[in-house]
């Protein structure tokens, strides 16, 4: 197993060594003292680690965060990160996030489209460390492409793909190298790794901007 | 305000202290490209430094989300019932006072002729007396009422995805709104079980039915959905069985969540396809009859 990074510990809870970062508790994650406990079966990041991806993901690392959710996995992100701007278009897990932000200090919450990138550049920032994405909408990798803009020349991407949102009837397998060659427009696919058993027909990804 | 600079940040010429401002800058600017904005803002002189960039970006960003939530969110779905009644009302009287122009214009005017456009055409006359006076006058607020009903459908068009995403993407956004008024809201239909939800609009038929007199309704507003009235007779209780148990999960889904779900929209159409598949094997009954999902 890789080397977890700076800010990510390995602590046990319920009798098992689960991830964990040190932050406020949001969601009712058991605790041990400062460190909460990160649930990879609720955060497709979450599991690219617990899979032994080597997320390249370091401490102080400016982030964008795309389909941030209620944001269970920005939190945790956002505990041992630096700046981090966090998209989600849907409000009602926004209202959630808001709160989370608001009890953080470089958390930047934004209802924006991430199909839209165009709407939100003149707030987040160029030269960005890593994009973390896991948006459940058709065309995932050119939300990954189009959102490139916004990371450094050795930029990462940190991809969850949802095999469901692209398309139900075909073979996830088939989804997923679909959309992989799709990405190599703008990225170099440095591993990938399905999610399973944390997550059905996803797949992780980790690439460099080219 | 930045929305029409698409090179510069979200806080050029504004001040940090300027709130409303600073929202609105978040919420409506855009720009072709990203920048270095923390450094653009302290050369600005929009901020001390760029911990100070970023406290000044982290209240902004949560105030303008906020206010986004509350706009998003205040599209509620009394709104859309109010709306769809409002519409069905409109639409209705604007039917029966245009039967009633008709027959009235007819001992008035040659070229009368029944319906909304008949009525429109009245109110071409120039009238030279009394009586064609209150004919005109009368198509005219035809005219206008059925206006007021084209405008509240496009309102409820706008209104329905913003309110029920998933719902009004399945079920069309007029179907949507109606589904939404018949329950009494985007709450309780999330709560009811699918087999109301087939059947909502049919009240008339189940309760007739309950009584011991004719069949179970196969369909009630859901009927007219292409998915419904679009499949042969034999598979249509197959097909608003399937339609009703998805639309519930989207209603749920708006609910509970308000996350678009792009697949349970092309579960539907494969649950469909499969439905409609019968009647290119000829085969009336065949299928799975507990089916649906």
């Amino acid at each position: 197993m890789t080397d977890l990074p700076a800010g990510i510990d390995r602590r046990e809870f319920d009798g098992r060594r689960r991830l964990a970062t040190r932050g406020d508790p949001v969601y009712g994650e058991p605790t041990d003292g400062e460190w909460r406990c990160w649930d990879a079966g609720r955060s497709k990041l979450g599991a690219m680690i617990e899979g032994g991806m080597d997320i390249e993901l370091s401490e102080s690392d400016s982030v964008l965060y795309l389909g941030a959710a209620s944001g269970t996995t920005v939190s945790h992100v956002a505990d041992f990160a630096g700046p981090t701007y966090a998209v989600e278009f849907a409000p009602r897990p926004m209202r959630d996030l808001i709160e989370i932000a608001a009890a953080r200090s470089d958390l930047f919450p934004l209802l924006k489209d991430a199909r839209k990138p165009e709407t939100y550049s003149h707030v987040v920032e160029n030269e960005l460390d890593v994009l973390v994405q896991d948006v459940a909408t058709r065309g995932q990798a050119r939300v990954a492409v189009d959102n490139a803009r916004f990371l450094a020349a050795d930029g990462r991407l940190l991809l969850a793909i949802k095999a469901r949102s692209e398309d139900v009837t075909a073979e996830p397998a088939a989804v997923f190298d679909e959309v992989c060659a799709e990405l190599r427009e703008g990225y170099e696919i440095l591993d990938r790794e399905r999610l399973e058993p944390y997550h059905d027909d996803h797949l992780g990804v980790v690439a460099r901007k080219r | 305000m930045s929305d029409q600079s698409t090179g510069a940040g979200w806080f050029t010429e504004l001040s940090p202290e300027a709130d409303a401002d600073l929202r609105a800058a978040i919420r409506t600017g855009r720009a072709d490209a990203p920048a270095d904005w923390p450094t653009a803002a302290v050369e600005q002189g929009f901020a001390a430094d760029t911990d100070d960039y970023y406290e000044t970006l982290r209240a902004a960003t949560i105030d303008a989300a906020r206010e986004a939530v509350a706009e998003r969110e205040g599209a509620d779905d009394n709104q859309l019932l109010h709306a769809v009644r409002a519409m069905d009302d409109a639409t209705r009287t604007a039917n029966e006072l245009a039967e009633r122009c008709h027959e009235w214009a007819g001992t008035q005017f040659d070229d009368a002729k029944p319906g909304i456009d008949g009525a429109r055409t009245v109110t071409d006359h120039e009238p030279s007396n009394p009586v064609e006076k209150r004919v005109v006058s009368l198509a005219t607020r035809i005219d206008d009422l059925a206006s007021e009903a084209d405008e509240l459908r496009r309102f409820i068009e706008r209104l329905a995805p913003e309110v029920a995403p998933n719902l009004a993407e399945m079920a069309g956004p007029v179907l949507a709104a109606r589904l939404i008024a018949l329950a009494g809201g985007l709450g309780s239909l999330a709560k009811k079980p699918s087999g109301t939800v087939q059947v909502l609009g049919a009240e008339d038929a189940l309760f007739a039915h309950l009584a011991g007199h004719g069949g179970s309704p196969k369909h009630g507003v859901i009927y007219t959905h292409e998915y419904v009235n679009g499949t042969r007779p034999e598979d249509r209780g197959s097909a608003a069985r399937a339609l009703a148990g998805k639309l519930t999960i989207a209603a749920r889904i708006d609910h509970y969540s308000g996350e678009f779900r792009p697949e349970i929209h092309d579960e539907l159409d494969e649950r469909m396809a499969t439905i409609r598949a019968r009647a290119e094997e000829g085969n009336g009954d065949s299928g799975d009859e507990e089916g649906d999902q």
